[in-house]
C-alpha cells in the first residue's frame, strides 16, 4: 500500500466541526444533518416552514464554505476533473441512491453512525464498498 | 428566530468543517476510496473526528424531553435493513466514485464557483426526483 497526501490533522479538525454542527442542530432544533435528506427538503415533500429551514441550513453551508475560502492560509480552490457526462451520470447515481437508501455520508456516516443505528452502518459499509469499487474499476481496470 | 439563527450557524460550521477537512476535494475524496493505488487515508480521520464529537453530543442531546427551539426530536424509527437501503447504498456508491462528490460536499462547493458543481448539483436533484417518483410507484403495487 502507498500512501500519498496523508493529512490527517485537518481531516480531524474539519470532522470535529461537522460533528459538533450536526450535534448542535440536533439540539436547536430537532433536525438531523443528513444533506441528502435537507436538499430534498428545501425543494420537495415539505411544509413551507421546514423547506425555510432546510434552505437556511444549505444557505449557511455555502457561506461557511465561502468564509473558509476567504480566511488566510485557505486551500482556495477544489479539483473536479470529471467530464459532463460523469458528472452528470455520478449526480443522477448519488442523487437517486441516497434518496432510495434515505441518507448519505453525514446522515448515515456520521449522524446515524453517532446514533448507533445498525441500519445506518449497514448503509456506510455498502456506499463505501461500492464507491471503492467503482473507483478500483475506472482507475485499475479501464485505466489500467 | 433564535431557532433560525441556530440552523443558518450550524450550516456554516458545517460548511466550514467540509472545507477544513478537504472532504470538498473531490480529488481527495477519489484519493481516499482508491485504497489500491496512492491511497491518501485522510477522510477516515473526518469521520473519527465527527464521531468522537457526535456520538457522546446525540447521547446526551437525546436525553432531553425537546429540544432548544422546537416542540419534538425526529422519530428515529429503524424500519430494519431492507432492499430499499442496500440498493440506495450501492447506486450512491457508484456515483461518488464516478466523480468524488457526495451531496454535501456537493453544496459546498458552489462557494468554488465551478460550473461542474452546478452540473452535477442538477444532476442529483433530478435523481432524487426520479428515486422519489420510483418508491410512490412501488407503495402503489
Amino acid at each position: 500500500m502507498d500512501i500519498h497526501n496523508f493529512t490527517p490533522f485537518s481531516a480531524l479538525a474539519g470532522g470535529i466541526l461537522i460533528g459538533l454542527s450536526a450535534v448542535f442542530l440536533l439540539l436547536s432544533s430537532g433536525r438531523i444533518a443528513g444533506i441528502s435528506g435537507l436538499v430534498q427538503g428545501a425543494l420537495i415533500n415539505e411544509s413551507i416552514q421546514k423547506r425555510g429551514q432546510c434552505t437556511l441550513f444549505l444557505g449557511g453551508l455555502i457561506g461557511g464554505a465561502l468564509l473558509y475560502r476567504m480566511s488566510p492560509g485557505a486551500i482556495t480552490s477544489i479539483t473536479l476533473e470529471a467530464p459532463i457526462m460523469l458528472l452528470v451520470i455520478g449526480g443522477i447515481l448519488t442523487g437517486f441512491g441516497t434518496a432510495l437508501g434515505s441518507g448519505c455520508t453525514s446522515g448515515h456516516g456520521i449522524c446515524g453512525l453517532a446514533r448507533k443505528s445498525t441500519r445506518s452502518l449497514v448503509a456506510t459499509f455498502t456506499f463505501m464498498t461500492a464507491g471503492i469499487a467503482t473507483v478500483y474499476f475506472l482507475r485499475h481496470i479501464l485505466g489500467g | 428566530m433564535l431557532r433560525a439563527i441556530c440552523i443558518l450557524f450550524s450550516g456554516l460550521v458545517f460548511g466550514l468543517g467540509l472545507c477544513v477537512s478537504q472532504m470538498v476535494n473531490p480529488v481527495k475524496v477519489l484519493g481516499f476510496l482508491d485504497i489500491a493505488g496512492q491511497w491518501d487515508p485522510s477522510l477516515a480521520f473526518v469521520m473519527i473526528g465527527a464521531l468522537l464529537v457526535a456520538t457522546p453530543g446525540f447521547f446526551f442531546v437525546l436525553k432531553r424531553q425537546a429540544p432548544m427551539f422546537a416542540k419534538t426530536f425526529p422519530t428515529l424509527t429503524e424500519s430494519g435493513i431492507d432492499t430499499q437501503l442496500i440498493m440506495g447504498g450501492l447506486i450512491f456508491g457508484c456515483g461518488w466514485g464516478l466523480v468524488g462528490l457526495c451531496p454535501g460536499p456537493a453544496i459546498a462547493s458552489i462557494a468554488y464557483g465551478l460550473p461542474s458543481s452546478l452540473i452535477f448539483i442538477a444532476a442529483l436533484i433530478a435523481g432524487m426526483s426520479l428515486a422519489n417518483s420510483f418508491t410512490t410507484a412501488l407503495k402503489r403495487f
